[in-house]
């Protein structure tokens, strides 16, 4: 069982079309274009355009999965996307937990702060 | 008398598919590609704790110019997509597209690349080299490890394009083909976060 597929079988589980790479560029350079132009153009208040432009960059990541990288699309069981979902768990995990840890630390090292601290 | 306990009638799925080398390959691959996702998220993690650790030097205000990383941005998702059309046309099995494509995606990457580098030389000629801050070392490492993935990458275009010309559209090729796509998409994705959380938010 452990052969390699012919070429034909091989090209056959290949998912990309001209049609799935036509709308992700274009997506992608809409959500490109939107958020240089809020930016460039200081279109927001900076607080609100991290927010603003942080979605965008995660819906063209998601734009980019589905239509460049074919993430969901394979034969069951999905293993690929076992593993990526696994990974964004690690991933959320790692860029939180470290997050958290060092701001408080920075929190707690603030001059100001030892008159609460003692 | 004992029955077998799974037969191929009794079993209620199908075995798994996934047995042959290409799955395995594709899969493999995709595994080092998330693997390095969490090495890049490690980078970001470094760079927005440090980011304010200028140490009396420039902060991302000064030093980062928009138009330079729009263009950067625009060039690497076209690039993106020569890639994706060259394994379409190795699907189509035509060679002689696949080896433009191909070298339509080596020119662009080469570009960014270029212009990515024409960027260090300028921070570092006005002194703002990762020796400066905590600030600039977290950048320079973030940046410079997504343009050394792209310098690979390039080495890897030029040995597929040879391939491909030597072998033609075979098994070998269109496998190899496969997972170097993958990898050029990953660097697309991984540098929007680069100009959304660098660029666009550094200079806000």
């Amino acid at each position: 069982m452990s052969e390699d597929l012919s070429l034909k079988e091989m090209q056959k589980t290949w998912h990309g079309s001209q049609k799935a790479y036509a709308i992700g560029f274009i997506v992608s350079l809409l959500l490109t274009a939107a958020s240089f132009t809020i930016v460039g153009l200081k279109l927001l208040p900076p607080s609100i355009a991290i927010y603003v432009v942080s979605a965008l960059a995660f819906c063209q990541a998601v734009i980019q999965l589905i239509y460049f990288l074919h993430l969901g699309q394979e034969d069951r069981p999905q293993w690929e996307s076992l593993v990526f979902y696994f990974m964004i768990l690690v991933l959320l995990i790692i860029v939180i937990g470290s997050l958290w840890v060092m701001y408080d630390l920075n929190a707690r090292m603030m001059p100001h702060m030892n008159m609460h601290m003692n | 008398m004992t029955k077998p306990l799974l037969t191929e009638s009794t079993t209620p799925y199908a075995p798994d598919p996934h047995q042959d080398i290409f799955s395995k390959t594709t899969l493999g691959f995709w595994m080092y590609l998330m693997t390095d996702c969490i090495l890049f998220a490690s980078l970001f993690l470094v760079y927005a704790v440090l980011k304010n650790s200028t140490f009396g030097g420039p902060g991302s205000q000064d030093l980062f110019s928009l138009d330079l990383a729009f263009a950067e941005t625009l060039i690497l998702l076209c690039s993106s997509v020569t890639c994706g059309l060259a394994v379409l046309s190795a699907v189509q099995n035509k060679k002689k597209h696949v080896v433009l494509w191909l070298l339509a995606t080596l020119l662009l990457g080469g570009t960014f690349l270029t212009l990515e580098l024409q960027e260090f030389a300028h921070f570092i000629k006005e002194g703002n080299s990762w020796e400066r801050s905590a600030f600039l070392s977290a950048f320079f490492a973030l940046v410079s490890t997504h343009g050394l993935h792209i310098t690979f990458g390039l080495l890897w275009g030029i040995i597929m394009i040879a391939q491909i010309m030597h072998f033609g559209i075979v098994t070998m090729t269109f496998r190899r083909l496969t997972i170097f796509s993958m990898f050029w998409h990953f660097l697309d994705l991984i540098w929007i976060f680069i100009f959304t959380y660098v660029y666009l938010i550094g200079v806000l």
